[in-house]
């Protein structure tokens, strides 16, 4: 049988970076910006933290690292990294106007190679047998658990074994969630994604709102990014490790109807589809199965998104101009 | 001193090719500048490194020219989807399809009928494979208008992991994880070395492809519908044209060549499958026919420029011993500049002094 | 110019221009507005008149001259500019998001901290102070135009406006709801608020305005005091001379049941009833106007005639010259041309519908013929070409060359090529919506002859319009829409304007879901 208070914080844990991911593309969302860069950036975020942890820990010494500066140089790194992958997709898109999947899609190549390039040297400048680099001293900082997690039983295991990005994620998703429906940002961002002309005409500055958007978007999903390496990765960093997580954090946004605070559950629904197949039997002779259990979260984003486009209700459309760019003088 | 942008009405082809091309310099000097910092090398030696990796021997020059095949018959098969405004970013899946069902073909017939049998199963079944992955979206879109850039996209991973079932299930040998050269010794499914040059092959198949593409858009009637579909679907219903109909029919045949690519891949190529035999040229592909502005022609240039890019990046990898992934920056910043100078094509801008008085 | 002695200006503009690319939208204007009145902007389609109201509601920028408000040159840049300077436009397109509250939308754009309750308080004592009637929490959707209506004049008023825009309010309304309009209007005037209202229609620029300022081709004319002045001068102000509409129309000759409609009755998506219970026939050789407020169920008639629309019951039957019969409904436009049934229709819509606007105009002749031509597979670009080069020689359209996309002509050239193309192929029906709309006049001519011609023939037209003079002077018989059903069908010759005004609008059970405003 399943053991759920095993199951549970490995789910968690697979959730927080599609969490981070989600609620990152939902914000960028809802100014009208389908941004698919998202696997890039959240490869520059994760790359980016890495980084400055790598010289940190390079730097201080292993033993003798500042719990504060540990994790706030890669935060900060990562954070900054992300960024400027944000600013990246807003120059081009908002600015320059150009096709936002096409670019999207370039952010993600660049993003994903860049990550790798820099992971790949990081790697040889350790000169470490295997090819990956271990930052177990910041990692462990940013793994520690709430007080309790250990003592508490079940109780415990299921809602306090995390370290503090994995409630950032969560606390960060509940106030989009918050300042979407009951702020005036929120409506004006809103009104962006909705129908920038209207927008406009009612004095709203469609490029800033474009612009912040979607680089907030893209810092919060690049905190996944940093999540995924410095917490669930033991700090370890390997190439092409983060996979598809990126793109299913792009499904998962559909998934939750462009409601963060769905994204709470529904990224934790997720993490535990994607593993899944570890749970299921498979018996011994039969690893290959495993292979297609691993299709699970795939095929019910498919199914999610064919039953949501079914029912065609109107509170669950997407923002109306999403993919589209803003030009006032379009006539 | 202000700007104002306004929308061209009006550009040469020509003054609009000399923008791409200041672009695609431009990128190419930061990219030299980039590849400097990186390798401490001068900046001529690097492009020539660049063209040597690409250009470099006749094998070299071959392979580059392969993998431009590849690349292209893969654009040229999103084309028509985009021209109809379906963002088909399923072209991995439906390669990785095509590549499962010929693979199939030659491993479960090699000993049971002939040589040539086995290739033309293999032939009908990967176009066949690769045309229903691209109906199973076109299908959610024309019966609810289900958005494809998401459910092609999850097509996808369905494709890998599916051939990811398969490698297991025929590894070898077992436990390895990978399956290996296919029918190394009897060479069964093999497909044929034109010349002797087992090169070519793809590349003639890439030109047939090239040219029927430009005729099927430009002269035929299907092409017209799939133009109208893309422009407005508004009109397309009113001069009764099926738009649903468009939607499928054209989303099989591009389905079908992504199919082809992956025939070419694992029989002509790779004689082996993969997940990751397609190395994501179903989103280098959109990129390659979006910057082609769907110019099936056109696209023989863009393919081009990002291979010989990304061939020349690994040279300069291999040489200065960094990451394979290099080639990616690379190929990331030449996109971005010309994504971005398409902008001074569509728009231009006017300098507005504080008095409110225009100049050009 | 008028000088009001007694009145204190509110808004001045001075020496306007504005250009888009080589047309020239305003040239040297002059207009000033005083405070506590309601000015009528009067023009032609394309006089420049909404150009104008949007740059002192910024959403353009013009290229020479001042705004001058309460005194003070003012820089209108943005909407919100004119906002901090009370100047508030309601436009013709609203600009409401659909998914919102009427409440969000009025306080879209807004600074301070988000009230809902608060504001809905204010903006409750505005519709009350001047007699607006809507529910605040009401989804754009699900609003009647008239309650959207309402919402984009609240909208400004809670902005704090004192000078108003209103570009063609009443085009979308019934009288009732036109009534209520104006009464409101009356409402703020007297609260000291200025109103500029743009419009066409004659009657209403006497029922509400104190004066009156005419446009004609980006010109500012002459302005007047409404009292002092009638339609005649109104008009031959507008139009630049005195005109007498004379539009020819020939005799019906051999006239022969074409299409018989019977007891249509058309739903849209959300249920609405569109069409109800709509009979009639139109005969070969004949033009039948079809007259209504916009909005009153002509597109989905014409739309269900050509197969377009989803129809919910009723029939509609073809008659062949030699007496056969065809049922067209539940059939696909293809499947109408198979039965030999030949049928054209100009769309309302010309480059949304009618035409490709990226495609040259060649390849908009394809539009109609691709499927013919002897190869199964390849396109015949020959005779759309040479089509093309026909139409544009024989109805003088002005273009670069046939390769050119016709987005970039004008509007007049674009909907002599919809219409070349439509009577190409030698209908026997041609169905047009707003044929002449937007068209200068002598472009209009030119479609009321071709249309003519093809009555000659024996074509049977359906012509669906809005200028009533039009209507009477080139139909043979007037079908008259009003709220989708049928008010009534009188003979062009003997019609009178005021019936017909009076038939658009005297549907007893007029009230749908309430009238507002």
């Amino acid at each position: 049988m399943l053991d759920l208070v095993a199951f549970i914080p490995r789910a968690v844990q697979q959730g927080i970076p599609l969490l981070f991911g989600s609620t990152g593309e939902t914000i960028t969302e809802k100014s009208g910006n389908l941004n698919l860069g998202i696997p890039g950036v959240m490869y520059v975020g994760a790359i980016s933290g890495v980084i400055g942890a790598f010289f940190y820990e390079q730097g201080a010494g292993a033993d003798n690292m500042n719990a504060f500066l540990a994790i706030l140089i890669p935060l900060m790194c990562s954070l900054l990294g992300s960024l400027l992958m944000g600013l990246l997709y807003c120059f081009l898109t908002v600015t320059l106007r150009s096709n936002q999947n096409v670019t999207g899609l370039a952010m993600t190549t660049f993003g994903i190679g860049f990550g790798n390039f820099f992971g790949g040297s990081l790697i040889k400048l350790a000169g470490a047998d295997v090819p990956s680099i271990s930052l177990s001293a910041t990692s462990a900082y940013f793994s520690h658990t709430l007080p309790g997690a250990s003592s508490t039983g079940w109780f415990g295991k299921i809602f306090l074994s995390y370290g503090f990005l994995a409630y950032a994620a969560i606390i960060i998703s509940l106030i989009a969630a918050y300042v979407l429906r009951h702020t005036r940002t929120g409506l004006h961002l809103r009104a962006v994604g909705e129908n920038p002309a209207t927008a406009d005409a009612a004095g709203i500055n469609v490029t800033r709102y474009k612009y912040v958007s979607t680089c907030l978007g893209c810092m919060i999903a690049g905190l996944g990014g940093l999540y995924y390496v410095m917490d669930y990765a033991c700090g370890v960093w390997s190439n092409d490790a983060f996979g598809d997580r990126g793109w299913l954090a792009i499904a998962l946004v559909i998934f939750t109807i462009w409601k963060p605070d769905l994204g709470i559950f529904s990224s934790i629904l997720f993490g535990g589809l994607y593993i899944l197949y570890l749970y299921l039997p498979s018996g011994m002779d039969h690893a290959e199965y495993k292979e297609l259990y691993k299709m699970i979260p795939y095929v019910v984003t498919l199914v999610v998104l064919v039953i949501t486009s079914m029912r065609n209700k109107r509170e669950n459309q997407p923002p109306k101009s999403l993919g589209t760019n803003y030009f006032r003088e379009e006539r | 001193m202000s700007f104002h942008v306004s929308k061209r009405s009006d550009i040469t082809t020509s003054k609009a090719w000399i923008i791409r091309i200041i672009a695609i310099v431009a990128a190419l000097v930061v990219c030299g500048i980039v590849t400097t910092i990186c390798t401490g090398d001068n900046p001529i030696s690097i492009f020539t490194t660049i063209f040597q990796g690409a250009f470099g021997s006749q094998r070299k020059t071959f392979i580059t020219l392969q993998y431009v095949a590849i690349l292209l018959i893969i654009s040229l098969a999103l084309t028509p989807a985009f021209k109809m405004q379906f963002w088909n970013i399923g072209g991995e899946g439906q390669v990785l399809m095509g590549g499962l069902a010929s693979a199939a073909c030659m491993i479960t017939l090699a000993d049971k009928v002939p040589n040539a049998v086995v290739i033309i199963l293999m032939i009908i079944s990967s176009i066949l494979a690769g045309a229903i992955w691209g109906l199973i979206p076109a299908l959610f879109k024309a019966l609810w208008n289900t958005n494809e850039t998401l459910s092609t996209l999850m097509m996808n991973y369905i494709a890998t992991q599916l051939v990811a079932y398969f490698v297991i299930v025929w590894e070898v040998p077992k436990g390895s994880g990978k399956i290996g050269i296919i029918n190394q010794d009897s060479n069964v499914g093999w497909l044929i070395n034109v010349a002797g040059n087992k090169y070519l092959l793809s590349i003639i198949v890439a030109v047939v492809i090239t040219i029927g593409m430009f005729i099927y858009l430009k002269y035929t009637k299907h092409g017209y519908e799939i133009s109208v579909v893309g422009e407005s679907q508004n009109t397309a219903r009113y001069v009764g044209i099926n738009v649903e109909k468009v939607i499928i029919r054209t989303m099989i045949l591009s389905g079908a060549i992504c199919g082809i690519a992956g025939l070419l891949l694992v029989g002509g190529v790779n004689h082996t499958i993969t997940t990751t035999i397609s190395d994501g040229q179903g989103f280098t592909g959109v990129m390659v026919s979006w910057l082609a502005k769907f110019n099936p022609i056109t696209m023989i240039f863009t393919s081009l420029l990002i291979i010989f890019m990304d061939r020349g990046a690994s040279e300069i990898s291999t040489a200065f011993e960094l990451n394979q992934s290099f080639a990616d920056i690379l190929t990331g910043i030449i996109l971005f500049f010309i994504i971005g100078c398409e902008f001074f094509i569509r728009y231009q801008i006017s300098f507005v002094k504080a008095n409110g008085k225009e100049e050009a | 110019m008028i000088k009001l002695e007694k009145k204190e200006i509110a808004v001045s503009l001075r020496g306007i221009t504005k250009k888009f690319g080589k047309v020239v939208a305003n040239n040297d204007v002059n207009l000033d507005v005083y405070k506590g009145e309601i000015l009528s902007l009067l023009g032609e389609n394309g006089s420049g008149k909404t150009t104008l109201m949007n740059m002192l509601s910024g959403i353009y920028f013009p290229d020479e001259g001042q705004i001058i408000v309460n005194g003070k040159e003012a820089v209108i840049k943005s909407p919100r500019d004119a906002f901090e300077l009370g100047i508030g436009m309601v436009h013709q397109h609203f600009k409401l998001i659909d998914v919102f509250t009427a409440t969000q939308n009025i306080i879209l754009g807004l600074d301070g901290k988000l009230n809902i309750k608060g504001a809905k308080k204010e903006i409750q004592r505005i519709c009350d102070k001047y007699g607006f009637d809507i529910n605040l929490d009401k989804k754009i959707y699900d609003m009647s135009v008239s309650e959207k209506q309402t919402v984009e004049i609240v909208k400004v008023l809670y902005r704090g406006a004192n000078i108003l825009v209103l570009d063609e309010p009443t085009a979308v309304l019934t009288p009732q709801e036109t009534e209520k309009l104006f009464k409101v209007m009356r409402n703020m005037k007297s609260d000291g608020k200025s109103i500029i209202i743009i419009t066409h229609k004659l009657h209403e620029v006497e029922a509400i305005s104190d004066r009156v300022a005419v446009l004609r081709q980006g010109e500012y004319i002459d302005d007047m005091i409404t009292s002092e002045t009638n339609a005649q001068e109104m008009t031959d102000m507008m139009v630049g001379h005195a005109v007498t509409l004379n539009i020819d129309r020939p005799e019906p000759k051999n006239s022969n049941k074409r299409i018989e409609v019977k007891n249509l009755t058309v739903l849209d998506e959300e249920g609405v009833t569109k069409l109800k219970d709509v009979s009639f026939e139109v005969n070969s050789g004949e033009v039948l106007g079809i007259a209504g407020i916009s909005g009153c169920g002509q597109k989905e008639l014409l739309k269900a005639i050509a197969g377009l629309e989803k129809v919910e019951s009723g029939s509609i039957t073809y008659i062949h010259k030699d007496g056969r019969t065809e049922e067209l409904l539940g059939l696909k436009p293809r499947q109408i041309s198979e039965l030999g049934v030949k049928l054209s229709f100009v769309p309302e819509d010309r480059l949304g519908m009618g035409l490709v606007g990226n495609m040259n105009l060649a390849d908009n002749m394809m539009l109609r013929s691709y499927r013919k031509g002897k190869s199964r597979f390849f396109t015949d670009k020959k005779t759309p070409r040479t089509l093309a080069e026909n139409i544009v020689e024989k109805l003088q359209v002005v273009t670069p060359s046939i390769d050119t996309p016709v987005r970039k002509l004008s509007g007049g050239n674009v909907q002599k090529i919809l219409v070349g193309r439509e009577i190409a192929s030698g209908p026997k029906v041609l169905m047009t919506a707003y044929a002449v709309r937007g068209l200068d006049i002598n472009s209009s001519y030119t479609i009321y002859d071709l249309i003519n011609k093809q009555k000659e023939k024996g074509t049977a037209v359906i012509f669906v319009g809005e200028d009533l003079d039009v209507l009477i002077e080139l139909c043979d018989r007037i079908l008259v829409l009003c709220d989708g059903e049928v008010s009534g069908i009188v003979e062009g010759r003997n019609a009178d304007k005021n019936e017909l005004g009076m038939m658009m609008t005297s549907n007893h059970n007029t009230s749908k879901g309430g009238v507002t405003v």
